[in-house]
Order: structure tokens, then C-alpha cells, then sequence
């Protein structure tokens, strides 16, 4: 038996229902986000998705201009979406399973600013070199 | 043994940066269950927790529980361990053994009385005084009542634990009983599940820290946020069924096609578990979607309920209104704004005000 033996057969990709209400999900937070700059957050790995519904998403979202990458307890992948303000968020641990896959509503990914507490320990370790080096 | 430091120390004197805690905040509010943005809130009642002692007590088990805890994807275990919690006793996993083990146990119990969480696994033998199963001499009954006594709350993992389980299934010769059959006035949470889900595990402990009480339970004492929906509720391949498409035998065209498993004896419309959501092995798939029906291994008695293989007699009552507002009203987007009051979130936001974790208690 040789693999040509075997047939295969293309799955089928169409939507069974799930796609379209979360791209409704998304177009009601971004209508919200413009009228009032609130943010919003989908957890996927809370909705009931087939592996070709997710597949569908990522195509039906795309990819836009700016990517960023956190290496931080494992990395982390972020990017802008085809639409602007829409962000895909997936955090993985160090093993590298996914821990959460998030789409944010926002003008930037609220994980990549600095954090105040970060900023305050930096200046103190910037301080101490300077004073090292007096 | 000192008093446990906070998380927040804790992991500033690993050198753990903000923002990695903010990752690891985002990570568990996917694992609770809770609206994705109140990693902040979490993070913020989270820092100042003391991380409290556990004393976990092995049973009549197959260790399952244990290995499905031990390959807890989010977070890491070790983070799980070494952070949240100070694991003081469980003997599959302690390095140490025999008397220094006992010890291990006997100490927590005295210094953290009243305060240890107590996670047990297995089922308890009662008939002919217990001699079934023993630990150290002892059997599982005396140890359980005394690490009872002083626990602030028992953790029941797994369905033996919670319900019985296999050793209490036909003709049940060690007359095994679950821990709530025994224990009646101990706050008790049943994690149900053969084995449960390793993020549900996790996921009740984190939510234990984070609002310093136990989460809602539903009628069996399961946490209603990972129990309260059943696996057909939330089935990817609930619109199969709703659209009559259904497998007839394992290798049809029906089956091949990924149609619905309900006449193949599918117990996932009388089952409550996340395993549609959450998933196994690292989020990779859950049994329907490798094209096996739900046995139902989360609910009371499911080993002698009969075949796995023959369909339910009838659908349940209320599924059919609960799915079509899952599928075609898109309650997907209900679930994904979270249970959390949005006029409240609003209203937080417009005036700059937290998102606090008493906003998220209220749910």
C-alpha cells in the first residue's frame, strides 16, 4: 500500500456559525472603542471553535503593520490585525503551550506599556550605576 | 517553617518584572474564567496574598489526578507550585519519605491550623474498619478526619474524591465513599473528573487566593464557572446536532465528516466539565474532537450508568434553548463579554476609576 492508496479528502473550511458572531463581537467593541475609547477583550480559548473555525478567523482578520514580541516567562506574540485597533494576543508559557490567545480592542496592547513599578526599579538600578561610577 | 511571604515579594526578589506578573494575571484570568481584562484586578489582589500551606492526601486513586495536575499547562506546575502555593505535603511528589514525610505533614497541620487548604484525591474505603487503603499504618478514614479538623477548606480532586468515583462503582467491595460523605461541616469544592482538568485544578486554588474565599458552587458542589454549562452546551459540533447531522457508526461518512456523536452513545448533554473550552493536552483537542463521544466521567456514578456506546433516551429539557442561544444568537459574545456588569465597567472607566477584584466578587 503506498500513500496514493490513501484518499484525502480537503475539509471543508465554511463557517458552521461561530466565525461570524464573533466578527459581529468585534465590530460592536470597535463601534464602542471609537465612540467612547473603551477597551475590550475576547478570550478564545473560551469560545467553542472547530480548528478550521480558527484557522478562518486568522485569515478573516489578516495581518496589519506592526508586530511586537514579549520574552517574558516564555514569549509572547502581538500584532495589529488588517483592522486597525483590532489586536491578536497570544501568550505562551516557557514550554511553549499557549497559557492565553486574546483579541484586544485598542490602541496598543495594554502588556506593552511600561509598567510604573518597572519604570521606578530602573531608574533606582540607573541611580546606583551612576553613583558607582562618580 | 515561616510564615509565608507574599507573591508580590516574592516574586520581586526573583527579579520578576511587572509586567511578567501581568502576563501570568492575563494567563490565570483565562484559566477562571473571568473576563479577560481584569488581569489588573487579579494582579493587584494577588500581590498581597500570603501563599497559604497545602496539604494534599492521596486515597484510594490511580494517581491520575496527579498526573493530569502535574502536566498543567498554564501556568507552568512549578510556577504553580513554588508561587501561588507552599505544597507542604503530598506524597507522590515530596522528596521527602517515610517518618520526615509524615513530619512534613504533622508540622503544617499544627503551624498553619485553621488556614491550610486540604486537596484530597481517591476515595475512602469504610468497610471492615478501612484496612483497604492505608498510609503509614493508617487507614485513609482516621487520616482524613484529622487533617479535616484544622484545613480551611477541603479541595475535593477528581470523581473518587467527589463522588465515589471508580472504587465506589458495582459491587464497590471496599464500600468506598466520597470525602463529603464523611466531612459535613468543612467547606468542601468537588473538582470532578477522570482525571479533572489540570486548569481547573489550578484555576479554583487561583481563585481561592486571589478573592479569599471559594468560588460558586452548583448543586454537587462543582465551581459553577467551569461546570456550570454542559460539554454539548458547548460543543463545536453543536450545530451538527441542531442541524440533524448525525454519525450512525464510527467509520460512516457521517463520522468522517465530523457530524454529531449523540446517537453513539455521547454523554455530552447530561455532562458539565470545560473540556469543550479548556481542552487537554496543552489545549490541543478534548475526546469529540478526536471523533469519541463524552463518557461523562465528571458526573456522580457515570462508570455504572450504563453503556458508553448506547444514546441518551432523550434530550435534556432545557438544552436546545441554551445551545440555539449559544450558536445562533451568538451568546458566544455574551460569554466573551464575561458575566461582568457592563454599565459598572463603563462607568469604572469613564471616571478612571479600577476595575477592583470586590467588582469582579459580585458576579
Amino acid at each position: 500500500m503506498s500513500l496514493d492508496d490513501i484518499s484525502i479528502k480537503v475539509a471543508d473550511l465554511h463557517s458552521i456559525g461561530s466565525l461570524d458572531a464573533l466578527l459581529n463581537e468585534i465590530a460592536s467593541h470597535l463601534t464602542r472603542f471609537i465612540a467612547t475609547g473603551e477597551t475590550a477583550m475576547i478570550d478564545l480559548k473560551s469560545l467553542p471553535f472547530s480548528p478550521a473555525e480558527y484557522e478562518s478567523l486568522r485569515t478573516a482578520l489578516g495581518r496589519g503593520e506592526v508586530s511586537a514580541r514579549l520574552e517574558t516567562i516564555g514569549d509572547s506574540e502581538l500584532y495589529e490585525t488588517h483592522y486597525s485597533g483590532v489586536w491578536w494576543v497570544t501568550h505562551y508559557n516557557v514550554e511553549g503551550d499557549v497559557i492565553a490567545d486574546l483579541i484586544e480592542i485598542a490602541e496598543v496592547p495594554a502588556i506593552l506599556h511600561s509598567q510604573p513599578e518597572d519604570v521606578r526599579d530602573g531608574l533606582e538600578r540607573l541611580q546606583h550605576t551612576l553613583s558607582q561610577t562618580k | 517553617m515561616k510564615e509565608h511571604e507574599t507573591l508580590e515579594q516574592r516574586l520581586h526578589e526573583q527579579g520578576v518584572s511587572r509586567r511578567s506578573f501581568l502576563k501570568f494575571c492575563a494567563a490565570m484570568a483565562t484559566m477562571m474564567a473571568l473576563p479577560p481584562g481584569s488581569a489588573t484586578a487579579i494582579a493587584a489582589a494577588l500581590a498581597k496574598v500570603k501563599r497559604p500551606s497545602v496539604i494534599w492526601l492521596s486515597f484510594q486513586e490511580c494517581t491520575g489526578c496527579t498526573e493530569s495536575l502535574t502536566r498543567s499547562h498554564s501556568p507552568t506546575l512549578e510556577s504553580m507550585i513554588f508561587d501561588m502555593v507552599s505544597l507542604d505535603y503530598h506524597h507522590t511528589l515530596q522528596a521527602a519519605s517515610g517518618f520526615a514525610a509524615e513530619q512534613a505533614r504533622e508540622d503544617a497541620m499544627k503551624e498553619f491550623n485553621g488556614k491550610y487548604l486540604l486537596l484530597v484525591d481517591g476515595s475512602i474505603p469504610l468497610k471492615d474498619g478501612g484496612v483497604y487503603s492505608t498510609i503509614a499504618g493508617r487507614t485513609n478514614l482516621d487520616l482524613l478526619e484529622e487533617a479535616a479538623k484544622g484545613a480551611a477548606a477541603i479541595v475535593a480532586v477528581g470523581s473518587c474524591a467527589a463522588f465515589g468515583g471508580i472504587p465506589n462503582a458495582n459491587p464497590n467491595p471496599t464500600g468506598a465513599v466520597a470525602v463529603s460523605d464523611i466531612i459535613k461541616d468543612k467547606p468542601i469544592i468537588n473538582i470532578s473528573g477522570c482525571p479533572p482538568i489540570p486548569a481547573v485544578i489550578t484555576g479554583v486554588l487561583a481563585h481561592y487566593l486571589t478573592f479569599g474565599a471559594l468560588p460558586a458552587l452548583d448543586n454537587l458542589g462543582r465551581p459553577k464557572a467551569f461546570y456550570g454549562e454542559t460539554i454539548h452546551d458547548r460543543c463545536y459540533r453543536r450545530p451538527m446536532y441542531e442541524q440533524g447531522k448525525f454519525a450512525k457508526t464510527f467509520d460512516d461518512e457521517g463520522a468522517r465528516n465530523g457530524w454529531c456523536l449523540y446517537e453513539l452513545g455521547c454523554k455530552g448533554p447530561t455532562t458539565h466539565n470545560a473540556c469543550a473550552t479548556t481542552k487537554w493536552n496543552g489545549g490541543t483537542g478534548f475526546p469529540i474532537e478526536a471523533g469519541h463521544g463524552c463518557i461523562g466521567c465528571s458526573e456522580p456514578k457515570f462508570w455504572d450508568a450504563g453503556s458508553f456506546y448506547a444514546p441518551l433516551p432523550a434530550p435534556a429539557a432545557d438544552v436546545t434553548t441554551v445551545a440555539k442561544a449559544a450558536v445562533i444568537a451568538g451568546a458566544v459574545a455574551a460569554v466573551v463579554a464575561g458575566a461582568i456588569d457592563r454599565g459598572k465597567k463603563t462607568k469604572a472607566q469613564q471616571s478612571r476609576e479600577k476595575l477592583t477584584v470586590d467588582d469582579l466578587k459580585g458576579e
